[in-house]
């Protein structure tokens, strides 16, 4: 196993007076597939605002590649190589596609701004390059039909792609999901496993998911997290949870295990 | 085709520079309607500078007369002083357009400013701080005898005319477009989209804010120095918050978003406004009934309501005309 890409120390987190967070402390191997489940309100959501700097933690440390990126501004993490989706989507739906695309394509952008409003060479140049990988991604995730078309015209299952190609357009290192199954149907649900797989295999981008759906869960996730009321109640190979005493009471009730 | 080539919008604009010169030197165009074309291209700066901040960006700003106000007196300021030092000389034109960038970089950072403090606000909060701001520069105007005071900064050049505002005006629009339509427009929509969903794809959203408001005054700061230097006159009244609205209810009529729509609507509503006052005029003096002036703001106001009630996405939308639009880079 190689060195930990994201490392989670004592990961604390209050809103007011109640703990979403206790004491979290995991690590994440590059290239691997981790997944962090949970019964509603156990603060999986929470543990991905957390690390993508939308709250501050209360206490502890997130470190992404050595580096100490806790409190950081959102922005900031993106620029160091972590994307994430959203449980309830938060496309650019008065845009374009390919525009949601190129948006997250932005900071790896060097034309300034007079070159930009001169319309200069070098500034056409670049966005050519810009249109041209963003077509190519949407083409990857077979979205070429919708490039123009705004986005909020688009079909449920086809938002959730795009979502994950305009993360995929920050060019990351990791990559959070959350609930990417989430109203998808069986058919959906298959090609969406193919498709994570695809992510870490040919874009080498780790993935990081919360899902509720178990066949995805136990399917990729090579390595899982069960938490409930913000505590850490089961980790390890998925095996291992799957049959963990207290998973089964966190999931059935004291009486069905 | 070569011909493809040569942009639309110069074509546009070279074209109604023409035709209105040539109606002009005909006596079909009378002084007092070159005037009103003279505004209505002074308010298509202020509503497409208006447009980046509250329809591209998705902010709101309540004080954009303000931003013109500072440009305004800034810029006659310097011009009324060059032109008491040494009256009249060749480089007249150029004295001009150095007051005219001064106003407008004067507002510029002034849009700094108060950019940075309040952009930690959204919504109705941010609103309700821009208006303030607007209001704090039109007192300041107000009691600062040096520049009049409540009478106002008079004596002014008259430098401002058809040719040179219709240049800044063209420039003005291009500039913004072009700003629209690069990556950092992109950003600045994305802003409007969606403010958390910008910022987790990496997007600084608190530097595009600011930029917006940085440029959205400096070409209202632009728009107030030449409207100082049209009508010889800078006032506080000129700047306050009801002529702010006036910038606001255009963009809106023309489409939150569209820059076309702006324009439009700046050509629309001025002219609007000075054709009710002249036809309610006509109608009191045709009929002898005792209807003022006053009348016209009611109309303005029910023509207002209709568009909002029926149309209430504004005239173009989010939608721009293909005189406006640059086509993709491919």
């Amino acid at each position: 196993m190689s060195a930990p890409l994201l490392k989670i120390e004592k990961l604390t987190h209050y809103f007011g007076g109640l703990k979403a967070v206790s004491d979290f402390n995991f690590e994440i191997p590059e290239g691997s597939i981790y997944g962090l489940i949970g019964p509603n309100g156990s603060g999986k959501t929470t543990t991905f605002n957390l690390i993508t700097g939308i709250y501050t933690p209360t206490e502890g440390k997130i470190s992404f590649q050595g580096h100490d990126i806790t409190g950081q501004k959102p922005f900031r993490i993106v620029h160091r190589g972590i994307a994430r989706t959203f449980q309830n989507l938060r496309i650019f739906g008065n845009l374009s596609a390919l525009d949601n695309i190129r948006i997250a394509r932005h900071y790896t952008t060097r034309s300034g701004l007079v070159s930009s409003i001169l319309r200069m060479p070098s500034f056409k140049a670049e966005e050519r390059q810009v249109r041209k990988e963003a077509l190519e991604l949407l083409d990857l995730m077979h979205l070429s039909h919708r490039a123009t078309e705004k986005a909020k015209n688009l079909p449920y299952g086809e938002l959730r792609r795009l979502e994950i190609a305009r993360a995929l357009a920050t060019k990351p290192r990791l990559i959070l999901l959350d609930e990417p199954a989430a109203g998808m149907n069986p058919k959906e649900v298959d090609d969406l496993m193919h498709l994570i797989l695809r992510i870490r295999n040919e874009f080498k981008v780790t993935v990081f998911l919360i899902e509720h759906h178990m066949k995805v869960v136990m399917g990729i996730c090579e390595r899982i997290k069960v938490i409930d009321f913000g505590e850490t109640i089961a980790e390890g190979l998925p095996e291992e949870v799957k049959n963990h005493p207290k998973v089964l009471e966190a999931y059935l009730g004291k009486r069905g295990a | 085709m070569k011909l493809q080539k040569f942009p639309r919008f110069l074509a546009v604009v070279i074209l109604f520079y023409a035709v209105i010169e040539i109606l002009f030197k005909l006596d079909v165009v009378n002084g007092y309607l070159l005037h009103i074309i003279n505004l209505s291209l002074i308010y298509v700066i202020l509503a497409t500078s208006l447009n980046l901040i509250n329809g591209i960006t998705g902010q709101f700003s309540l004080g954009h007369m303000g931003f013109a106000g500072v440009g305004a007196y800034v810029s006659a300021a310097l011009s009324t002083l060059v032109f008491k030092l040494s009256p009249s000389k060749p480089g007249d034109m150029l004295v001009f357009v150095g007051c005219i960038v001064a106003g407008g970089l004067a507002a510029a950072v002034v849009g700094l400013l108060i950019g940075f403090p309040s952009l930690r606000l959204k919504g109705d909060y941010l609103a309700i701080v821009t208006l303030g701001f607007g209001e704090i520069i039109r007192t300041a105007f107000n009691n600062l005898d040096v520049v009049g005071g409540p009478r106002g900064l008079l004596g002014i050049p008259k430098f401002s005319n058809f040719t040179t505002i219709i240049i800044a005006s063209a420039l003005s629009v291009v500039v913004i477009r072009n700003l629209i339509q690069s990556s950092h427009g992109r950003a600045m929509l994305s802003i409007r989209e969606n403010e958390v969903a910008a910022e987790l794809v990496g997007i600084d959203t608190t530097r595009y804010k600011v930029m917006a408001f940085t440029f959205g005054a400096f070409f209202a700061g632009i728009a107030g120095g030449l409207l100082a230097h049209l009508i010889q006159l800078a006032h506080p009244t000129q700047f306050g918050f009801i002529k702010s609205v006036e910038v606001l209810i255009m963009i809106y009529a023309g489409g939150v978003g569209s820059i076309t729509g702006s324009i439009l609507a700046a050509f629309g509503l001025t002219f609007l406004s000075e054709g009710l006052r002249l036809g309610i005029r006509s109608l009191a003096d045709a009929t002898g009934l005792p209807i003022g002036g006053e009348w016209r703001m009611v109309i303005y106001a029910l023509l207002l309501i209709f568009i909002m009630l029926f149309r209430n996405e504004g005239l173009m939308g989010t939608k721009e005309s293909k005189i406006i639009e640059l086509p993709e880079v491919e």
